[in-house]
Parts: C-alpha cells; sequence; structure tokens
C-alpha cells in the first residue's frame, strides 16, 4: 500500500513544499513572459500533466490545442497551434510562464490565463452560470501548472 | 461538404490571418421547400470594416445531414412548434377576450417584421425585442399575461413569426435612438468575460470556422433563430443560446430578457444585416 508511506516525516515535508508554493499574485514575469522558478519546488509528474492537458474538468487544453502523442483523445481543438515539438523549442520557463498567464507572452491571446486569480470580469463558479465564490481559485494549481510543464517538456520531434 | 484540414500550417494561418482563413464554411446553397430561396452569405455590413468581409449563416458550419432537415418543412422538428404557435395565434386569452388574430388577421400579415427587430418603438421609448413586443400586446392590449423571457408559448409564436419572414433580409437599424443600446451591445460583444475571459469575437469572429473541441465555431449569428437544436430536442431562443456561451467561459452570465442581453441581441442582429430571416433551423 502506497498509503503506508505517509509517514509523519512525509507529512512535514509535503506541507513544507506547500508552504514554498508561489500565490499567483505573486509569480514573477521575466521580459518575454517566462517564469524562471517553479511554482512549488517539486518536479512535475508527467502522467498527471497528460491527464489535465486531456480533460474538460482540468485544463482541457485540448479544446483548442491538438497533439499527435495524444491518439486516444478525440476531438482536439484548431483554435491554437499544433503543440507537436512542444518541448524542443520551449524552455520550461517560458511553458511554465505561457500556462500562468499566457498574455504575458502573447500580448491579447485569446489563450485564458490558468494560474491567475484577480482581474476578471464576472468571473463564475465554474461552468454553473453563476457568480464565483471569494476567493477566487485558479483554473489550475501550482503543482498543476508544473505537471502540465513537464508533460510539454516530453513532446518532442523523432 | 465540410474538410476539417487539422495541419499545423493551417492552425498557425488561422491564428494570424483568420479573415482570410474562412476554413469550413461550405458552399452549398439553402432552398426550403424547393421554393424558398435563403441568402446564407453576404457583405458584411459597413460597421464590420476592419472585422469581417463576408457574413455567414450557421447552417454552412453545420454538416450534411442536419443541413437537409431544415431544407424541408416536414422533415423539420421546429416547424412542429410553428403549428402549435398558429393555434395559440387563434385562440383568445386574457380579459379582454381576444386573440392574436383578431387584430392581426393571418400570422403572413407579420411577413418581414422579423427581420427588423429589436427595434425602437417610440411611444415606449425603448429598444423592443421581438418577444418584448409580443408581450406588450399581451398585457396592454389584451389583458393576458406575459409571457416568460425565452418560455416554450414565447419561443414558438416567435417561431411562426420567423418563418412567415423566411427569405427577407434583416435589416435592422443600428442609428437614431437605436444607437445607444447598440453601442452597449457592441461593448459586451468585445468584453472579455469568466475566468476563461473570452469575447464573443474571441470565438465567433477571430475563430470561426476553427474547431473548438467537437464544436465547429460559426459566426454566431442569429438570423437562423429560434433554432432547434439536436442536442436538446426543442427550439432555442438567442438570448438561451447567449448565457449558454457566457456560461462557458466559466463567467457570471446575463440573464434571458435582462437590458444587458436585449442590448446584445440588437448588436448581434446587426452583424448579420443581409443575410436572410432563416428560422426556425436547425442546429446540433
Ligand atoms: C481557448 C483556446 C486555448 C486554450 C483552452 C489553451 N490554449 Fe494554448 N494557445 C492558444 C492560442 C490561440 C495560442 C497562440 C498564441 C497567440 O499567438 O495568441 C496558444 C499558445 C500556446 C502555447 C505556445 C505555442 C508556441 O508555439 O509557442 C503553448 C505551449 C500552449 N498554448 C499550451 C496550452 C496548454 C498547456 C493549455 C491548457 C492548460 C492551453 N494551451 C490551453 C489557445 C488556447
Ligand atoms: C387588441 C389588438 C391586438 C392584439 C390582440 C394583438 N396585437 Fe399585436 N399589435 C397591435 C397593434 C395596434 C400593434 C402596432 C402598434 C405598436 O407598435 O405598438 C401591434 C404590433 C404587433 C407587432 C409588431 C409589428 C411591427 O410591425 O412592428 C407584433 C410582432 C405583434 N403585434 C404581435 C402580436 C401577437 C403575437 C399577438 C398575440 C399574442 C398580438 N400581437 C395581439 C394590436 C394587437
Ligand atoms: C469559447 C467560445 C465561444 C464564445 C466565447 C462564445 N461562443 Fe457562441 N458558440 C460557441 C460554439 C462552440 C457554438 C456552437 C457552434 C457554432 O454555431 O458556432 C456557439 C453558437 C452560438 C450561436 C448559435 C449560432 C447558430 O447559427 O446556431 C450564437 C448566436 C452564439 N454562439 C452567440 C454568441 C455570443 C453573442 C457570444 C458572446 C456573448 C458567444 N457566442 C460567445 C462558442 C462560443
Amino acid at each position: 500500500m502506497r498509503l503506508t508511506g505517509l509517514t509523519v516525516a512525509a507529512v512535514l515535508v509535503a506541507s513544507a513544499a506547500f508552504a514554498n508554493v508561489v500565490a499567483p499574485d505573486d509569480v514573477a514575469f521575466g521580459e518575454y513572459g517566462e517564469v524562471e522558478a517553479s511554482l512549488t519546488g517539486s518536479a512535475g509528474d508527467v502522467d498527471k500533466g497528460r491527464q489535465i492537458f486531456s480533460e474538460k474538468s482540468m485544463g482541457n487544453c485540448v479544446s483548442c490545442h491538438a497533439v499527435a502523442a495524444l491518439p486516444d483523445v478525440p476531438f482536439q481543438g484548431e483554435v491554437g497551434p499544433v503543440l507537436d515539438g512542444i518541448g524542443e523549442y520551449r524552455t520550461p520557463e517560458e511553458l511554465r510562464g505561457i500556462l500562468v498567464n499566457a498574455k504575458k507572452t502573447f500580448d491579447g491571446t485569446v489563450m485564458p490565463a490558468f494560474y491567475k486569480t484577480s482581474g476578471f470580469i464576472r468571473p463564475g463558479d465554474d461552468y454553473t452560470g453563476k457568480a464565483a465564490p471569494d476567493p477566487i481559485q485558479p483554473i489550475l494549481s501550482a503543482q498543476d501548472v508544473e505537471d502540465v510543464v513537464a508533460f510539454l517538456m516530453t513532446l518532442k520531434d523523432n | 461538404m465540410i474538410f476539417k484540414t487539422l495541419t499545423a500550417a493551417a492552425a498557425m494561418l488561422a491564428l494570424t490571418a483568420p479573415v482570410l482563413v474562412a476554413g469550413g464554411a461550405d458552399d452549398d446553397t439553402l432552398v426550403i421547400n424547393g421554393d424558398i430561396e435563403i441568402t446564407t452569405k453576404a457583405a458584411a455590413a459597413p460597421h464590420l470594416d476592419g472585422h469581417l468581409d463576408e457574413v455567414m449563416s450557421g447552417w454552412h458550419f453545420r454538416d450534411d445531414d442536419t443541413q437537409a432537415m431544415e431544407m424541408d418543412d416536414f422533415d423539420n422538428p421546429g416547424m412542429i412548434f410553428v403549428d402549435v404557435a398558429t393555434d395559440t395565434w387563434n385562440t383568445a386569452e386574457g380579459s379582454e377576450g381576444k386573440s392574436c388574430a383578431d387584430c392581426h388577421n393571418e400570422p403572413e400579415s407579420m411577413a418581414g417584421v422579423r427581420a427588423v427587430y429589436p427595434r425602437w418603438n417610440e411611444e415606449a421609448g425603448e429598444v423592443r425585442t421581438l418577444q418584448m413586443q409580443m408581450n406588450a400586446c399581451r398585457t396592454e392590449r389584451m389583458g393576458a399575461e406575459a409571457w416568460k423571457y425565452d418560455s416554450g408559448d414565447a419561443i414558438n409564436m416567435e417561431a411562426l413569426l420567423a418563418s412567415v419572414s423566411r427569405g427577407t433580409p434583416v435589416n435592422v437599424a443600428i442609428d437614431g435612438p437605436a444607437a445607444e443600446t447598440w453601442e452597449k451591445g457592441k461593448e459586451i460583444y468585445y468584453t472579455r468575460y469568466g475566468l476563461l475571459e473570452l469575447s464573443c469575437a474571441n470565438c465567433h469572429e477571430q475563430n470561426y470556422g476553427n474547431y473548438i473541441r467537437a464544436d465547429h465555431l460559426s459566426q454566431g449569428q442569429i438570423n437562423a433563430f429560434p433554432t432547434y437544436r439536436l442536442k436538446n430536442a426543442k427550439l432555442n431562443g438567442m438570448h438561451s443560446r447567449f448565457k449558454g456561451c457566457i456560461r462557458d467561459t466559466r463567467a457570471e452570465t446575463f440573464n434571458p430578457g435582462s437590458p444587458e442581453f436585449v442590448a446584445l441581441e440588437l448588436y448581434v442582429a446587426s452583424r448579420g444585416n443581409g443575410l436572410d430571416v432563416e428560422g426556425p433551423s436547425v442546429r446540433n
């Protein structure tokens, strides 16, 4: 059982890591919209990142982006560019910045900001059409962002 | 026929030059009952300069089977509700004991009316949608209760009034006393709402022709409303459609009949000036 590994020490480590999470309003962007430091200090999980990328209730990136490496995910969108080989020509810092708030990299882009909690007009509570509860939660958590960055870095041309 | 080209080059091109790459709109022509020719593509109105060159009905973005259902009234499930509304038209209601027919004769007397609504009403000093006008007749002239906005009765009657205007070009006035409401609607159209920060224009102006997940994006025109949707098997009003689209941006929506949606309806209708009235239509 994996749960038995959840010792006092592990809990301490986990909460220490949590304390290092950069809050959405505190993220520092570079000149081109890149974000240098990990948002959590923990490495991203590629498998989780793939899932977040594909599922509507999570990142739903496939609604706008197609990726050939995901042949089992139906109905990939074409509003954004195809992301095949993105791990080849983008750095993790650039990808982190694009995920946190793509508008810092691409001025006025259609792509949503996934790690942001302020500056919205009529923010809603998920897909209910009702007003968002206070405080607003980002669409993806800090670790979700790191997981998706890790997944994107696996997309290399062969 | 619709061809889905999913290449990196096409996707990149579509991003940089959405107006040039009107991908996915087919070249079919819409003739209803082999008789009513519908203008489904038209030069964009002057107020769309720099935004759109050509306006297109959502019909062009649907698959062949869905398109075909709209080409014959016997195959169009929306026409069943037109029949229901025809009965309502002839039924006396309210304290005055009057029916629509008592004052307006045949529904055909309303030919062309759908095409110019929403419209400024001088006496009331407001821009009125067709539903607001019908309710004014009910409450002020029939002594009947107003229909709830986008409710079954209201949508059915709207479908009847649309059906007798099929083939008439949309021509809503946006100047004079309607200008203020139109400006407000335009502002809403370009506002990026919700956690996803998406405006109507982000999807329906910048990205029509592209797929967003399984959905083939149209220009979001309203010349074809009410729409019978295969998805929910009923007639749908435009305000309910607006509401759904705003909800999908993870935003707090406005409600059918709200001043915001009345303004938005006028603005979106004006983006379709030149397209023929086509409702009730069939969509997925
Ligand atoms: C509503 C559509 C939409 C969604 C949803 C979306 N994107 Fe994007 N994305 C875009 C667009 C459009 C661009 C192109 C940027 C530009 O020039 O505007 C883009 C650009 C990118 C780029 C940069 C590509 C390059 O060639 O440099 C990456 C990486 C990316 N998106 C990843 C993601 C990930 C990961 C998600 C999910 C968490 C996501 N996107 C969700 C629309 C979207
Ligand atoms: C007692 C008579 C009367 C009844 C009953 C009546 N109306 Fe009217 N209606 C009018 C008059 C008069 C006008 C034009 C004056 C105005 O614009 O307010 C009008 C205008 C309209 C218009 C706008 C026409 C245009 O050219 O702009 C519509 C649509 C309409 N009625 C629909 C209906 C419907 C639907 C019903 C039944 C639910 C109905 N009316 C019942 C008297 C009536
Ligand atoms: C995230 C993208 C998105 C946004 C933002 C959006 N819509 Fe839509 N809308 C869709 C999709 C997808 C459909 C169904 C396919 C189609 O007809 O485009 C649709 C359909 C429609 C239709 C039905 C068209 C027809 O012919 O049946 C209308 C009208 C419409 N939208 C209006 C609006 C308006 C007004 C706004 C702004 C308040 C808006 N939409 C915002 C995605 C969007």
